[in-house]
């Protein structure tokens, strides 16, 4: 491999915890994020249960040290806390010392702020500084600005598989030698927006999230942030980096089956993997842990589970899906399960598949069902998003 | 290194774009402060069922890339990469709408399913069954350059062979509402509108679509090659001078190599510094503007990208585009810079395909 892809560094917030060691814990001790909510008002606060993460925007403005009359969304205050864990725990000073970039995913960008103030910008002039910050991209200035990051910053919006196609895209940057560092991960706060949408599409539960039990009955909404740092072989020797693990594979393919479901067979999904693989050079029995999509629809984990059944046969590796931990995050989703993937490889454990009891009809797949400890050395990470985006990360161990 | 061919081009804009033809027939529009993009028929590329379903940003983008695509004569490329600052507005507002004005009830998912930032370039791969790569690019007035930064690197490092990418953007009420009211779309009835001498703050407003069919290799059809793409998420007017020498100097080249430049001028009095900065490397190149045809967007470049490549296949720059009276031939390099208030800054290089 001509350029090899490190991780030198990650930051997250979820709803189980505000940094990687408390989310480390959580999925150690199998405890998850899913509450009621405390910060959205919604007619469904009572029906419905969330990945919420319990600080107020004014907290994260402290923690940030944000002036009271900035312009942040709360994506954009999730997202400016994880990727500046990220970038501490890479150890980098000074920023733009080499050429970094920012590849940043969002699917609700400042939404949150224009359900809030959609009629009332009309009448209250101070407030109409948040109508800018309603664009995704804007969201991702804002992450580079609280950073320092003068260069290559953008954004990529792919429903729920964007942190995946950051992450991707940072990645062949590097091995093309475009970029010498760059911080990818994705951040999506809970909205009004994202909640009455897939309660129209009926495919939240009322209950808790259970990935590929055979009665699943939906997804439970989460809220996060995740980036990670990903620099060039040259960078790593150069100043003696400690590497996490590095990102061997990554494919993208598209289901063109419909705008939100996925193919009952899988082909996007099968497509993906195939391609994750074709990259790293890895043999299918390498794997050693699936970080699955898993959102616990019934759609879902059926596609998902024919394409694992498509690529791997019949010697599927042990998987499992941490949306029970944290509900569906969206776009940060592949960001927050890339976090979980180098910290598989880390720790050489497996986390638990959740909630499940029954297997499914459709297939004789079971998920890991309590926590595995096992010498982990490649981690498939998958991420699905509406329409019909389907990509795979792969992760090794350093 | 592979070359970076643009085989075919399909442009929706304020414009008679669509129909070919070099600006032919041009509507000069200098007093209202929003342009609507023209709608080609969209029966020739759109079932009558989806064309009613559609957003306007969802149609223009499956009509220009089926433009481009059959003018490369591709039927099916290996990846779609789609730009687009904000999005699918009119379907996320109407859903937004719903929710607030219904109390988050009686909703149905229509308008939500189509609200996602990736459903144009999910509908085009809809459309023609592509199941490659299909990414979406979300940032501003760099939306589309992002998108032909990823073409290039897939072409440079043979990922892909035939690459659709565009840039879209759709206006929607409530957005031009409140940009209207924070200053961003130019106040009405202050007399002619004179992009090159502006005397007011904000913005003509538009939309449109523009998709480019890049492949690997030289066709009857080349417009040009795709050499390099810069962009920078913030820069001091005071910057603006070493952001395009760097460029320029990274592809081995002096700003007297550039034989024109087309220039993002949108004629707001407060930003245009910033193209005023860029000249000063470009008073003996022919320089060319096109906002004051096609409006403001954050694709806007699409049109800008669209008017450079038929520059470099024509050999000659429209009158209605001349910023200055110089004049050069042949015309082999043409650079383009944009950005939008001060952010989002974008350089992009095209050779002419015989150099």
């Amino acid at each position: 491999m001509p350029n090899k892809v490190a991780i030198t560094g990650m930051g997250i917030i979820s709803s189980i915890g505000n940094n990687v060691e408390e989310n480390f814990h959580a999925l150690i001790k199998g405890a998850t994020g899913i509450t009621k909510t405390d910060y959205l008002n919604t007619i469904h606060k009572d029906t419905l249960k969330f990945g919420e993460i319990k600080l107020s925007n004014q907290q994260l403005d402290r923690k940030l040290g944000l002036q009271a009359d900035h312009r942040f969304p709360r994506t954009s205050l999730l997202g400016a806390y994880a990727a500046a864990q990220a970038v501490e725990r890479a150890g980098i000073k000074n920023i733009n010392e080499v050429p970094t970039g920012l590849i940043s995913s969002t699917s609700v960008g400042g939404m949150d702020k224009t359900e809030e103030y959609f009629y009332e910008y009309f009448e209250n002039e101070a407030i109409r500084r948040f109508i800018l910050s309603h664009d995704a991209g804007e969201t991702s200035h804002q992450i580079a600005d609280y950073l320092g990051i003068k260069g290559f910053v953008t954004t990529i919006s792919t429903a729920c598989s964007s942190a995946a196609n950051a992450i991707m895209m940072g990645a062949r940057l590097i091995k093309a030698g475009k970029l010498e560092r760059v911080i990818v991960g994705g951040a999506d706060a809970l909205s009004i927006f994202t909640v009455n949408g897939f309660n129209s599409l009926m495919i939240l539960t009322d209950d808790l999230n259970t990935p590929f039990d055979d009665h699943r009955k939906g997804l439970n909404l989460g809220e996060a942030a995740a980036y990670i740092v990903l620099e060039s072989e040259n960078q790593v020797q150069k100043n003696n980096k400690k590497v996490l693990a590095y990102l061997s594979g990554y494919g993208n393919a598209n289901d063109a089956f419909h705008q939100t479901a996925s193919s009952e067979n899988g082909e996007g999904a099968t497509l993906a993997m195939k391609k994750a693989f074709e990259i790293s050079g890895l043999e299918l029995t390498d794997i050693d842990y699936i970080n699955a999509h898993g959102t616990a629809t019934p759609n879902n984990d059926l596609s998902e589970g024919r394409a694992i059944q498509n690529v791997f046969g019949k010697k599927v590796p042990v998987f499992s899906s941490t949306k029970p931990f944290t509900g569906h995050t969206l776009a940060a989703a592949a960001s927050v399960e890339a976090v979980y993937s180098i910290l598989a490889i880390q720790n050489n454990v497996v986390f638990p598949n959740k909630n499940f009891k029954t297997p499914m009809k459709e297939f004789d797949l079971i998920p890991q069902t309590s926590l595995l400890e096992k010498p982990i050395h490649h981690v498939l990470s998958n991420s699905f998003g509406f329409g019909g985006n389907c990509s795979t990360l792969i992760f090794s161990k350093s | 290194m592979k070359k970076c061919y643009i085989n075919g081009i399909g442009c929706i804009s304020a414009q008679k774009t669509f129909e070919g033809g070099f600006l032919d027939e041009v509507e000069v529009n200098t007093t209202d402060v929003i342009f609507s993009a023209k709608n080609p028929d969209y029966k020739a590329f759109i079932s009558p069922g989806a064309i009613r379903r559609m957003a306007k940003g969802v149609k223009m983008g499956i009509a220009a890339s089926q433009y481009a695509l059959k003018e490369a004569n591709v039927e099916i490329p290996d990846a779609i990469i789609t730009g687009t600052g904000m999005g699918c507005l009119q379907d996320s507002e109407k859903f937004l709408k719903a929710i607030i004005d219904n109390k988050e009830q009686f909703l149905t998912p229509t308008s939500f399913i189509q609200s996602t930032h990736n459903t144009v370039g999910a509908q085009i791969a809809l459309n023609l069954q592509c199941k490659g790569y299909n990414f979406t690019y979300v940032n501003g007035a760099i939306s589309l350059e992002s998108a032909l930064v990823d073409a290039l690197l897939q072409i440079e490092t043979r990922e892909a062979g035939t690459i659709l990418a565009g840039g879209v953007d759709e206006t929607s009420g409530h957005t031009l509402s409140l940009y209207e009211l924070i200053g961003l779309i130019k106040k009405k009835d202050q007399g002619p509108i004179d992009v090159l001498n502006p005397k007011t703050p904000g913005a003509v407003f538009s939309e449109g679509a523009g998709f480019f069919v890049i492949e690997n290799q030289k066709k009857s059809t080349t417009y040009a090659t795709l050499e390099a793409v810069g962009t920078q998420n913030t820069l001091q007017e005071s910057e603006v001078i070493s952001f395009i020498e760097n460029f320029l100097n990274t592809n081995n080249l002096k700003p007297q190599d550039i034989d024109a430049v087309v220039l993002g001028n949108n004629g707001d009095v407060a930003f245009d510094g910033y193209y005023n900065e860029a000249e000063t490397l470009f008073s003996n190149t022919p320089q060319v503007y096109y906002k004051h045809l096609c409006g403001e967007y954050n694709t806007a470049t699409s049109f800008g990208l669209w008017t450079a490549l038929h520059i470099l296949k024509k050999q000659e720059i429209p009158q209605i585009l001349q910023k200055n009276q110089v004049t050069k031939h042949p015309i082999n390099r043409v650079l383009l810079y944009n950005h939008y208030r001060g952010k989002d800054h974008s350089l992009t290089l095209l050779n002419h395909a015989d150099l």
